[in-house]
């Protein structure tokens, strides 16, 4: 394997409740490791912590507890201009790609913003001619260099999106669910995408989804989140093929195959619950939620979230 | 088709009257749900399938409106029925579920009160006897703990739980046909994969026809006896759900399938749809795929294809001939 690009030792996010003496435990002490030149999905159901985590990782959100390492340095507790030179090598490419361009700047200076920021070009013609090149790069048209966001489909807005991202060279992006509010077939113009600038810039993606399909897709290992903590983590075609973590299995079964013959298959219980909100501290409510109860394993609900099985693990392999 | 038939659409047209010029949304869409029957409506943004909803439930917003065609439910023509008659079937004959359930339902009345008001709006009972009402189609729609549900407002719900208050509320009518408009695009998979066992479910048990609209191939073979594929206002393709998924036809649909990324293969690339959807404004000549089609022709270009029957109800509207397939 190669070299550790980010890591997380303990990551804790806590968020207060409004009025009451409790608080959300968004992310409850996650030992996470990014290597260099992989993507690493991050799955689970709304709610449980997956878009925090990746927030929190690149210190968007600050975090409670715990810390966090690129290249082996401390960037936990870093300020300002201490900060800086890792902050432009973590870049985020967001869900929405209806909210996340200001809708009153146009693109050439949507794109321009990080250069602008990080002071890259000398000129402001070198900063015109460096967006030009982003801009063919995610195949925008160059014509489109001063229309605003509202005149985009939702594909290219992703693609101005993911545009922004790339402009400083980073060494990270953190996508959040990048390409949930797209249509089928500009979805995979997007995944194809991401996955050549992968190969061509040896970018390292912390893949943030819901959608397991999109997950095997793009993914070299995936993390399992539930209620805050990572309940399984491997190789994607070991944990797709052999799922260990019951809650693994149950979301695997969840998703609605496009093939009509498996429709007499049994699915996925449906009890009308929904997942548990992490808000009390009960280490047993990890474990034993009303979903994973039903499918019974005893062998595994005993064993601890946070480790997962022999083989599996990131530290193993 | 011989089956008892909720709902029969006839060459329906509905326009959104720009300042641009017309956009038409639908273009002469046919279709027909059989009674207790799960109909599937498949398309990108865009492609009307949505419009189509709007224009048989009556609430097609200004500048668009209906400007031909006939709806008829269980043989009584909708179209050009007056808003006041229209009122009357809405939420008892016909009802809509919508995508996003929070904007859906009134954020300042409580959810019971809110299931309640369809009741009491339909039929003539006390709000005593339309509360049990509530609480009984409550439990039939797996809400638990419906007396306690009662009193939540909807923010004090998750979304699996707002989108079975919205079933409810267009079920306990009990009506001939209910439209849901991508019901689980916002939803969880597990939670989707609840919602959907539960219509499918309701369906069985009512005989309540059902016309889902969504652009995920899985929810349609999960759920649908019959598929309408629609592109740029037009059926492109219809076909029961097995056959389409077997011999998909029409070059769009083709693409449409071969984009899902599928869980028991493993692929370097995903294969796409070149370009975007057409702007409706200016529709290509001939037909309207011709645009980003493998195969497209001069034929294409310039003349519209027609939707022809290829055997046993699979209709298509493409030129390529069944032996290039």
């Amino acid at each position: 394997m190669s070299e550790i690009l980010l890591e997380a030792k303990g990551l804790v996010k806590e968020f207060p409740v409004k009025g009451r003496h409790k608080v959300v435990h968004a992310v409850s002490g996650v030992d996470i490791t990014l290597y260099q030149g992989e993507s690493l999905a991050l799955v689970g159901e709304s709610g449980c912590g997956k878009s925090t985590m990746g927030r929190a990782l690149i210190r968007l959100l600050p975090a409670t507890a715990g810390r966090v390492y690129y290249k082996g340095t401390d960037i936990t507790n870093l300020k300002g201009e201490d900060f800086a030179p890792y902050r432009r090598q973590m870049q985020m490419v967001f869900q929405d790609p209806y909210a996340s361009l200001n809708p009153r700047m146009k693109v050439r200076d949507i794109i321009a913003e990080p250069l602008v920021t990080y002071r890259v070009c000398p000129t402001p013609e070198a900063t015109t001619q460096r967006v030009l090149e982003l801009m063919a790069e995610v195949g925008v048209q160059r014509e489109f260099l001063d229309r605003y966001p509202h005149q985009f489909s939702g594909g290219q807005r992703q693609r101005i999106g993911i545009a922004r991202a790339i402009a400083l060279r980073p060494e990270l992006i953190i996508c959040d669910e990048p390409v949930s509010a797209l249509d089928v077939s500009v979805q995979s113009q997007v995944l194809n995408l991401l996955k050549d600038l992968q190969k061509e810039r040896g970018l390292t993606y912390l893949f943030i989804s819901h959608d397991l399909s999109v997950v095997k897709f793009i993914s070299h290992r995936v993390a399992v989140m539930f209620l805050g903590k990572l309940c399984e983590v491997g190789k994607t075609s070991e944990l797709f093929a052999h799922p260990l973590h019951p809650y693994t299995r149950f979301l695997l079964d969840a998703i609605p195959k496009a093939d009509p013959h498996r429709r007499e298959e049994e699915k996925a219980p449906s009890d009308g619950r929904s997942p548990p909100v992490p808000s009390t501290r009960h280490p047993a409510a990890v474990f034993t939620p009303a979903v994973l109860t039903r499918r019974s394993d005893a062998r595994r609900r005993n064993q601890s979230c946070n480790k997962p099985a022999t083989g599996k693990s990131p530290a193993t392999e | 088709m011989n089956e008892q038939l909720t709902l029969s659409i006839e060459h329906l047209r509905s326009s959104f009257f720009t300042l641009r010029g017309e956009v038409k949304a639908v273009n002469d869409v046919s279709l027909a749900v059989p009674k207790g029957k799960i109909v599937g409506i498949v398309g990108e943004s865009g492609c009307g399938k949505s419009m189509t909803a709007k224009s048989i439930i009556g609430i097609l917003k200004y500048p668009g409106r209906v400007v031909g065609g006939s709806i008829r439910l269980d043989g009584q023509e909708l179209a050009g029925l007056s808003d006041r008659a229209m009122r009357q079937i809405r939420g008892r004959d016909i009802s809509m579920i919508f995508q996003e359930p929070m904007t859906s339902l009134n954020p300042v009345v409580k959810v019971g009160k809110q299931v309640q008001e369809a009741v009491l709006l339909h039929r003539s009972i006390t709000s005593a006897e339309a509360r049990q009402e509530v609480l009984k189609i409550f439990r039939t729609v797996g809400i638990s703990e419906p007396e306690k549900r009662y009193d939540s407002y909807p923010f004090q719900l998750s979304g699996g739980l707002r989108q079975r208050v919205m079933i409810a509320m267009a079920m306990i009518c009990r009506p001939k046909l209910l439209i849901a408009d991508e019901p689980t695009t916002a939803l969880d998979v597990t939670i989707e994969a609840q919602i959907l066992k539960l219509m499918k479910d309701l369906s069985r048990n009512t005989g309540m026809s059902i016309i889902l609209i969504t652009h995920n191939l899985g929810v349609i073979a999960e759920l649908c006896d019959f598929v309408y594929v629609m592109y740029a206002g037009k059926i492109v393709e219809q076909a029961d759900t097995i056959t389409l998924f077997d011999h998909p036809l029409h070059p769009y649909m083709q693409g449409l399938m071969a984009s899902v990324i599928r869980l028991d293969r493993d692929v370097e690339r995903l294969q796409t749809i070149p370009g975007v959807v057409p702007n409706l404004l200016h529709l290509p000549a001939g037909c309207a795929f011709s645009n980003r089609c493998p195969y497209a022709s001069d034929e294409c270009r310039t003349q519209p294809p027609v939707l022809h029957d290829v055997g046993s109800g699979h209709l298509v509207r493409c030129f390529r001939g069944e032996d290039d397939k």
